[in-house]
């Protein structure tokens, strides 16, 4: 434990002195933040609980990217065998990792929150025990599951194509850029297998719904249930020297990470609520939705599917 | 005599079709400095990798401070210290953050200041790890291995790809280790250093121990021959210098004969009536001991070099 949090330490001061995650942790999230909360703070003041929820979870996802390079690039320097022949093991360098992501992402999120609250006026702060909850588990989710794509990889290249290509996936179609409600039918339900579905959807439903933690049980399980399943996974694939293999059995084992979500997609799709609370959530902000200017009297046509 | 502080008995390794460690076996006694001596790919490395955990042996007994190196757990990592053949850090990691990292995974542990000063890098303490210098890197790489006292310290070629200069830097590092009386297991090809350094070697070829012992008897096994390096006006054949007067073997390489001889005025008269006999000169001649080199070429036919 004291050397994961040395390792903790040194990690954050690495990351503090790296410009690019300086720009991408720091400054870019506000950059997308801004505009779009200066936009729905002068048309339709409602929607920012909505819009906000879709930026924490960005900000929250993008613990999936970062943290996979990095170890993959450490190993492929060498850099993991200095500290293989310390008294140092795979779960230090695993947790540390994530502890790091998880203390650096704190602040940023706690920006947006002020931002939207003190500057952007959002007119309540949804229920906010219920937000950290999901963004804390939510960050340790989605960085232990890019340190086991960094486990089954062998080098950056590889790892940022496999990261773009599930990336794309969370940003699409979990509800974090596109609402869940007007995706066709069959890709909401395929959305519904998706860890990132369920941060998303209990984003909004924590800041539009401001529902409590109760309500949230599904999300925050499926989460937390992937986050340790991933941990354990990657620590036993854990990989120091940049020749060792990955063998089709490691590839299964990592593969396995999925199966709560699996699991939880299959019964979401016979009896869960979350289209539905997501349908609710995105008709209550769609009411408040900006509508043309030069014709305010016109109701926009509904956004949602009819079915 | 007290047991070995570490033990290798027929240590064997594979790496797919590749044999690397065909049954190497030594001993090293506590407060020894030990060298494994040979060529690229002789197996030094894989060894000594093996000797500190990196990687599991496929055969054969390994034991060092009494303990096997693939055993689960931190005691193992405790006990010893390694500079790898290339250590690399995170390039924005300070030099005395990195000491004092690797400090704080020890129980048994040295003052970092202490290590940055000895090893000349108290200047350097706030500097990234990335603008250091080859020398900086490779001392720190040495304090680092020194952060917990280690009973056993494994140095993979600690001087490959230096300069002169640097290379003597990190001897006289080593030469007051030994002074110290730490065990050191080092590997290297320079014969120098092996030589300058080592209380014993052992003389490692294509994943075999050729030989081994002190420096001094080492060369003393050489057949008795003395080393002679010709350069001549005009080419000879190796063959025709064999039928000289006392000579063991010769060899030639980039215009220098390579000459063994087990009576040196002898081979030199006869050298010289040959020469004269065949309208060619002498360009220079130096006559040495025999060499690890020499050893290393008596025994396998090949220059460490090759």
């Amino acid at each position: 434990m004291r050397n994961a949090w040395t390792l903790t330490k040194v990690r954050m001061r690495l990351a503090l002195r790296n410009r690019a995650f300086i720009f991408f942790g720091f400054i870019f999230p506000l950059i997308i933040l801004v505009p779009v909360l200066a936009y729905f703070a002068r048309y339709a003041p409602a929607v920012i609980p909505y819009a906000l929820s879709s930026v924490l979870a960005i900000t929250v996802m993008g613990s999936f990217q970062g943290l996979s390079v990095q170890l993959v690039t450490f190993r492929e320097q060498g850099i993991l065998r200095r500290f293989r022949v310390a008294p140092v093991g795979p779960g230090a360098m695993l947790a540390s990792s994530i502890l790091s992501n998880y203390i650096l992402t704190l602040p940023i999120v706690s920006v947006e929150f002020l931002l939207a609250r003190r500057v952007f006026h959002m007119n309540q702060w949804g229920n906010l025990g219920g937000a950290f909850l999901l963004v804390s588990v939510g960050v340790v989710t989605f960085a232990a599951l890019g340190l086991i794509v960094a486990s089954v990889t062998n080098s950056a290249q590889e790892t940022q194509v496999i990261n773009q290509l599930v990336w794309s996936a969370f940003l699409l179609l979990s509800g974090a850029t596109l609402p869940l409600p007007i995706l066709p039918i069959w890709l909401q339900r395929l959305a519904l297998f998706l860890p990132a579905t369920y941060l998303v959807t209990g984003l909004e439903r924590v800041m539009v719904g401001r529902v409590g933690i109760t309500h949230i049980g599904a999300e925050i399980t499926a989460l937390a249930v992937s986050a340790a399943m991933a941990f354990f996974l990657s620590q036993q694939l854990f990989r120091w020297e940049p020749e060792a293999k990955v063998g089709s059995r490691a590839k299964l084992l990592a593969a396995a990470t999925i199966v709560p979500f699996l699991l939880l997609g299959l019964w979401e799709t016979a009896h869960g609520t979350v289209r539905s609370a997501a349908r609710s959530d995105f008709l209550s902000i769609e009411r408040n939705a900006p509508t043309e200017r030069s014709s305010p009297t016109e109701r926009p046509a509904p956004l949602t599917p009819s079915r | 005599m007290s047991a070995p502080i570490i033990e290798v008995h027929n240590l064997t390794k594979h790496y797919g079709p590749v044999q690397a460690l065909r049954g190497v076996s030594f001993e090293v006694q506590e407060g020894e400095v030990f060298g494994l001596l040979g060529p690229n790919g002789a197996g030094k490395t894989s060894t000594v990798e093996i000797l500190e955990g990196l990687r599991p042996p496929d055969g054969g007994i390994v034991s060092v401070c009494g303990l096997d190196p693939q055993m689960p757990g931190a005691a193992f990592k405790q006990e010893i210290g390694a500079v790898l053949q290339a250590t690399a850090l995170p390039d924005k990691l300070r030099v005395g953050e990195a000491v004092s990292m690797f400090a704080s995974f020890y129980k048994r542990r040295r003052d970092p200041a202490a290590l940055l000063k000895r090893f000349g890098l108290e200047e350097k303490r706030n500097t990234f790890y990335s603008q250091l210098s080859g020398g900086q890197k490779q001392r720190l790489a040495l304090a680092m291995s020194l952060v917990n006292e280690p009973r056993v310290l494994f140095l993979d070629e600690p001087t490959a790809g230096l300069d002169p200069q640097v290379r003597r830097e990190i001897y006289t590092i080593i030469e007051e280790l030994k002074k110290e009386r730490k065990t050191i297991l080092l590997t290297t090809h320079y014969i120098e250093e092996a030589e300058k350094l080592c209380d014993r070697v052992a003389i490692v070829d294509q994943g075999r121990v050729i030989a081994q012992g002190t420096p001094r008897e080492l060369k003393q096994s050489s057949a008795g021959t003395t080393r002679i390096e010709l350069r001549l006006a005009r080419p000879e054949s190796d063959a025709a210098l064999m039928q000289l007067e006392g000579v063991a073997d010769c060899r030639a390489s980039d215009g220098v004969y390579v000459v063994h001889s087990t009576r040196v005025p002898q081979t030199i008269v006869s050298l010289v009536k040959y020469l004269e006999a065949h309208g060619n000169e002498l360009s220079s001649l130096d006559i040495a001991a025999p060499s690890l080199e020499d050893v290393f070429l008596e025994l396998t036919g090949r220059s460490l070099r090759d």
